[in-house]
């Protein structure tokens, strides 16, 4: 997804000039707002994709003025970044109104990669679920639990499912393996090792495999993506 | 606040005051006025009864002496009575006697002078008067009764209270001379006291400023009499000490951190230094950039690692606990391990039973037990090769009530004598130290243990090391279904 309005408020310009280049240079557009009650403003008034708010602001902090832009009506989706990488945390931003958790440090990759996926929930509109997914010649059932390639079936662990369905819902956008842990395990520690590489590459054992084109792209730096066509 | 010459004054009255202020001089002062109010009231109490008592007497004397000079006016008439009362006027520690014409003209008796008018009221009363002997000055007093006779005559009879006031006199000043003592004493007593104490508290004050001020050895000199100010002393003195072995522990933790964390840094430097000094070439300078990323977020890494495990520690990462089941926990991380552990040729066991509810972090335990799945399989192996296929088990059950989450491999276990230190942050045994790691992840598993209320063991698993967390189960609860 190209040309997101994209408003950042962070009270550390440092960052915020840091992440209004790196937008920009991906080709979408970024407001700043310095503190709280400006990026309230801001955000009351603009039509945005996404809001990236710190947790801590001054004049309003990041869960209040999620809080309040949420009883204002204001949907728009808000990714929390937050120097307090805690568990519960996360728990008090998402229940403040906030859609995604990101603690600082981040890597710009993992935090584009939410992004998107933010903007394009909202894009997306009703905000049902598909009952299936297509993508390219690859076919994934969700009341069935059926995958085929090709027409043919591809027999799958449940967690494989769950893996591929995830992959497939973002297609097209890039997957962290932390946004895997999170959604398809659903913990939020960070597991060292390589466990989710190797989940993927058994999967995608099963779903490449024989076939000429690949449908898990790795992107370097970054995570996976489910994508028709295209080069391994 | 003082003028120049006021200044000594103003120290006085400053140490006057702390005086007056110690609980101790409040006290005794308390004691000392309850004391003077009973003193008063004990001596104001004799006093009255002794004059009470001497007046009876005085009173029971007259009564006697009239009933005898009654009966010798019956028998005699007033010639008699005449005779009578001259002769006993006469005797030594007489009482007084006086009988007058009705126009009040003296006829016989030992009283010379009275006020004028008393004798015109008959009954009983207290009067100065005169004896024979001292002329016409009334500087005796004398409690009396009078009589009117038939004819007129007049009869007094009485008896000197001299004694009695005597007596009044001694008992009055050692009422004021106890009272004096009582408070004289009592002032002199608090005095004291609150100077001791308050001697001792400001002994007490100036070494704590001391500590206060960074010398953390000072410690409280105990007077050795075992009374409360010793017993604070030496709770004080405890509680420094303990405070001095905690600050000795977060000086050594802080000291290996810095440690620790110095290593990769200086690595971190060191690669961007070569990269800088050799690479030209713009793919060269990329990789050692990405290696740079990747070695800070490893120690960003180690950052987290150590808050999460200082909060845990702290035990204020309580918000967001639930009711979870543990069970389900332990096959979920083990799933996500299990491939990887294919992967190394592992086999990934589980032994789990259902229902164990436990209240707490289902993530940190989750996070626990990934971490020891992963210590697992990286050093839960026998380096000699010719071993059998290494097998890890992940196992959850009750025990005595308690939910037990263990991890056991059938490695080379780690040594009894090491097994306390590998939980300490930072510690790696010596085969661990050439596979990366930091040493903390043993500390994050016990921190979470604690927080839990529970505890964490590594025991021999025969061959092997086995790691559990022993939880407290939620207590009412017998065995029962949990939708998963």
């Amino acid at each position: 997804m190209s040309d997101m309005r994209l408003l950042i408020i962070e009270d550390d310009r440092e960052a915020s000039a840091y992440l209004s280049k790196a937008f920009r240079e991906a080709g979408h557009v970024a407001d700043t707002a310095d503190d709280g009650l400006d990026g309230y403003a801001l955000a009351r008034e603009g039509t945005y994709d996404v809001l990236v708010v710190d947790r801590m602001l001054p004049k309003l902090d990041g869960l209040s003025l999620i809080r309040s832009l949420r009883e204002q009506g204001v949907e728009t989706p808000v990714l929390i970044l937050s120097a307090l990488g805690q568990v519960d945390d996360r728990v008090k931003g998402l229940k403040a109104g906030g859609d995604d958790y990101l603690p600082k440090p981040y890597a710009f990759s993992e935090l584009m990669a939410r992004i998107e996926v933010l903007a394009r929930r909202r894009g997306g509109g009703s905000g049902a679920e598909a009952t299936s997914y297509r993508v390219g010649d690859l076919e994934l059932d969700r009341l069935s639990h059926r995958v085929a390639r090709a027409g043919q079936e591809i027999p799958l662990q449940p967690r494989e499912f769950r893996l591929l369905e995830y992959l497939m819902r973002h297609a097209g956008q890039v997957v962290t393996r932390t946004m895997l842990l999170e959604h398809v395990w659903d913990y939020h520690f960070d597991p060292q090792t390589n466990v989710i590489d190797v989940h993927v590459s058994r999967l995608r054992a099963k779903v490449d495999k024989g076939f000429e084109r690949p449908m898990i792209h790795t992107v370097r730096g970054a995570g996976y993506m489910v994508r028709a066509g295209g080069e391994a | 606040m003082s003028a120049a010459g006021t200044g000594a004054t103003d120290g006085v009255l400053a140490r006057l005051g702390a005086l007056f202020r110690t609980t101790a001089f409040k006290l005794s002062l308390a004691y000392l006025l309850v004391f003077a109010a009973f003193a008063f009231f004990a001596l104001g109490y004799v006093a009255w009864n002794a004059r009470r008592v001497l007046d009876d007497q005085i009173v029971s004397t007259i009564e006697a002496e009239i009933n005898g000079l009654s009966d010798q006016y019956a028998s005699g008439g007033i010639r008699r009575l005449v005779s009578v009362v001259e002769r006993r006027s006469r005797e030594p520690g007489a009482s007084l006697y006086l009988v007058t014409t009705p126009a009040g003209e003296h006829v016989a008796g030992n009283v010379e002078a009275l006020p004028p008018g008393t004798l015109a009221e008959p009954g009983q009363t207290e009067t100065p008067y005169a004896r024979n002997t001292d002329g016409d000055r009334l500087d005796h007093r004398a409690i009396v009764r009078i009589f009117t006779l038939p004819g007129g005559f007049r009869l007094l009879v009485g008896r000197d209270v001299e004694e009695r006031d005597r007596l009044r006199a001694v008992i009055g000043r050692a009422f004021a001379w106890s009272l004096m003592l009582v408070v004289g004493l009592g002032f002199l007593g608090s005095w004291f006291i609150a100077q001791r104490v308050l001697k001792r508290v400001d002994h007490m004050t100036e070494i704590t400023r001391g500590i206060m001020a960074g010398d953390l050895d000072g410690r409280l000199t105990l007077a050795g009499t075992g009374d409360e100010l010793d017993r604070l002393a030496s709770n004080l003195n405890a509680m420094l000490d303990r405070i001095g072995e905690l600050m000795r522990g977060m000086r050594e933790v802080s000291d290996n951190i810095a440690h620790d964390l110095k290593t990769p840094l200086t690595r971190l430097r060191n690669k961007a230094d070569a990269a800088l000094r050799e690479g030209r070439d713009p793919d060269a300078l990329r990789a050692a950039l990405e290696a740079n990323i990747e070695e800070s977020d490893n120690l960003i890494r180690v950052f987290n690692a150590l808050l999460m495990i200082a909060r845990l520690e702290a035990g204020n990462a309580r918000e967001g606990l639930a009711e979870f089941d543990a069970g389900a926990v332990a096959l979920e991380v083990a799933e996500l391990y299990e491939a990887v552990a294919e992967e190394r040729g592992v086999a990934l066991k589980t032994e789990v039973e259902d229902g164990l509810v436990l209240h707490g972090s289902r993530e940190l335990i989750g996070q626990a037990m990934a971490n020891l799945i992963d210590n697992a399989l990286k050093y839960g192996q026998k380096t000699d090769l010719s071993a059998e296929a290494p097998v890890v088990c992940v196992a959850a059950g009750r025990e005595n009530g308690d939910v037990v989450l263990s991890v056991a491999d059938r490695g080379d276990g780690i040594p009894e004598a090491e097994r306390g230190r590998v939980l300490e942050r930072f510690v790696r045994l010596e085969t661990a130290r050439t596979r990366p790691g930091f040493g903390l992840g043993l500390s994050l598993v016990n921190a979470v243990a604690r927080l839990h209320q529970g505890s964490f063991a590594l025991e021999d698993n025969a061959p092997g090391l086995r790691a559990s967390l022993r939880l407290p189960a939620l207590r009412d609860q017998a065995p029962r279904e949990v939708a998963a």
